[in-house]
């Protein structure tokens, strides 16, 4: 029972850390551009893919750097190309922006790389359980646990301690004053997009070794990642954080006992938070929209 | 001036949709595909009282379509094989599910709103998915087909016949329409437009933005319910993809692609949206980045619509 009860504890985690690390950059992207990435999902994808691609040439750990790097590196492109001439208009247009280029990245991935979902394994030697008792912890879960972990505090020293931290910081609360000052918002907000799309990145390519890769991989984690920031608390990174983990949580646990509302039970999660506490966990008081 | 020309767009809408079975054919459809366009259409409109009216940006009506649509599926299944029951009971569920989301919703807004729209139609996706004893799970509802419609001594057979059925919806829809230009031209859709507007201005006004925000929310719903409805009654089918997210990403773009700021436009979106589909899905496999082009095209390019592209004002 209480073997059962960790393993649904610590899948969640790690189920978690996935939605976490996806709506961190989300919330990022929401919070400087006020632009929805329905896009995100398939960012996290392409990277999942491309590590796959260049795993053969430069080994496991050369793909768990590069990969991202070039997600980013496209997510810049898109940022600059589609998404720059949409600031300042109804967030309804970037909404189905993002949302037409889901499309395009799903159909894109599938005809590239087939539809059949292909395996992606990283080093055997972290593959195996740690212990007979605990066989759901494998070196490659806690590896994957402890780079979520530095990615986010990473993110979070970037924030909080670097100028360019200081800037996104600053144009969250006010960016027309921040772009008086002499900031380029664009170029900010340029950066800031890749950053997002850099932890959808990595994101991808760690989910690629522990759950496959599949053109619609994206889409299950994309709605989760909105439930976490809506439970977080909006404006909250912090929050958004331990949303993921809350409602990843919640859903490995149901997986183990009652299986067929996995999913449904982080919406219910977010009704019940909603109700609660309409601003969210962390959300700052009186910002309720 | 502009009260003429809106008879004249109005009589011609009437005019090319009464005629529709028989025109479609020419352009490469069926008499199936002009009931979807009406459907569609339907859904469409009613997404855009909310969306071009009162500016709200409701990411998840799919919802209330799908909702629709399982009430009335499931009612014939299970309980009645009566289409008047069916569409009835469809109805009150997209209602009640649109009253009980709108109550939680109606304090945020912009892409904050749009978001908790998504999230919450996922409840019942999930559902749908995965209750497959009820609702046959990822492989749709069967088992039931529409029953003609018997008023009084006569019999419509809405079920053998296709046309029938056409002109069946369409009374449907023009009941629907009809009732939602009622409800704009009173004081209460008026003030929907101001809200829009200027919601800090209504509010000062003494309005309670977060009641008609909500009634609006509500009879959007309503009306959603009502297309939901039929678009099962046409397919003789029901699966979880009618409530998905992307079925609303599909609607928002047939009322933006033909105007959100017209009365009309969400139909003409719908229709171009359905032919295009049908047409694009019969003839490559890559149709979703078709699909997705078209999203973003008319974003970058056409982002007041078709109808906004000609100059037309919206009647309100």
């Amino acid at each position: 029972m209480i073997q059962l009860v960790l393993f649904g504890v610590f899948n969640g985690l790690i189920v978690g850390a996935f939605y976490a690390l996806m709506a961190i950059g989300l919330s990022l992207i929401l919070n400087l551009s006020g632009v929805i990435n329905f896009a995100h999902g398939g960012f996290l994808a392409l990277g999942g893919y491309l590590a796959y691609s260049l795993a053969p040439t430069i080994g496991f750990w050369g793909a768990l750097l590069i990969a991202p790097l070039i997600t980013a590196a496209i997510g810049l492109l898109v940022e600059r190309l589609l998404v720059r001439p949409l600031y300042g208009r109804d967030p309804l247009y970037s909404l189905l922006l993002t949302f037409g280029l889901a499309f395009i990245f799903q159909d894109g991935l599938r005809t590239i790389w087939g539809a059949q979902s292909v395996p992606f394994s990283p080093p055997a030697a972290m593959m195996s359980p740690l212990s007979a008792q605990l066989f759901f912890l494998t070196g490659y879960r806690l590896f994957m646990m402890a780079l979520v972990a530095i990615a986010v505090g990473g993110l979070f020293y970037v924030l909080g301690w670097t100028r360019l931290g200081l800037r996104i910081r600053a144009g969250t609360r006010d960016l027309e004053t921040l772009s008086t000052l002499g900031v380029d918002v664009r170029v900010l907000r340029n950066l800031n997009f890749g950053l997002g799309i850099y932890l959808a990145g990595l994101a991808g390519v760690l989910a690629a070794g522990q759950l496959g890769l599949s053109p619609t991989m994206g889409d299950g984690l994309i709605m989760p990642s909105f439930v976490s920031i809506i439970v977080g608390g909006l404006g909250s990174l912090v929050g958004t954080l331990l949303g993921g983990l809350l409602i990843g949580v919640a859903s490995g646990l149901a997986a183990v006992f009652f299986p067929s509302a996995q999913e449904a039970v982080i919406y219910v999660m977010m009704v019940a938070v909603l109700l609660a506490r309409p601003r969210g966990l962390l959300g700052e008081e009186g910002r309720v929209h | 001036m502009s009260v003429k020309r809106d008879f004249a767009v109005g009589l011609f809408v009437w005019a090319a949709l009464l005629t529709m079975p028989f025109w479609m054919p020419a352009i490469g459809g069926y008499t199936g595909l002009a009931t979807r366009v009406v459907v569609m259409g339907l859904g469409a409109m009613a997404l855009n009282l909310l969306l071009g009216y009162t500016g709200a940006l409701s990411f998840g009506h799919a919802t209330f379509f799908g909702l629709g649509a399982y009430g009335a599926a499931m009612t014939i299944r299970y309980l009645v094989p009566s289409t008047p029951l069916a569409l009835l009971a469809g109805i009150a569920v997209a209602a009640a599910a649109g009253a009980a989301i709108g109550a939680m919703i109606v304090r945020r807004r912009g892409v904050y709103f749009a978001m908790s729209t998504i999230a919450f139609g996922q409840i019942f996706y999930f559902v749908a998915f995965r209750w497959s004893s009820v609702t046959g799970g990822d492989d749709g509802l069967t088992g039931w087909t529409r029953a003609p419609l018997s008023l009084g001594p006569l019999t419509l057979d809405i079920r053998g016949s296709e046309t029938a059925f056409y002109y069946f919806a369409l009374a449907l829809f023009a009941a629907g329409v009809g009732a939602m230009a009622w409800i704009l031209s009173t004081p209460f859709g008026r003030t929907l437009v101001a809200i829009r507007e200027n919601e800090r201005r209504a509010r000062f006004l003494g309005l309670s933005i977060e009641r008609h925000l909500w009634l609006s929310f509500v009879i959007s719903s309503t009306l959603m319910g009502l297309a939901g409805g039929l678009y099962a009654l046409l397919n003789n089918f029901v699966d979880p993809r009618t409530l998905r997210y992307d079925q609303s990403g599909e609607f928002v773009i047939m009322a933006v692609m033909g105007g959100m700021r017209s009365f009309w436009g969400p139909l003409l979106g719908a229709f171009i949206f359905v032919v295009v589909q049908d047409v694009v899905s019969s003839h490559t496999e890559n149709w979703m980045s078709v699909i997705g082009l078209v999203f973003i095209l008319v974003v970058l390019f056409f982002p007041r619509g078709l109808l906004g592209l000609l100059g037309r004002r919206a009647p309100a």
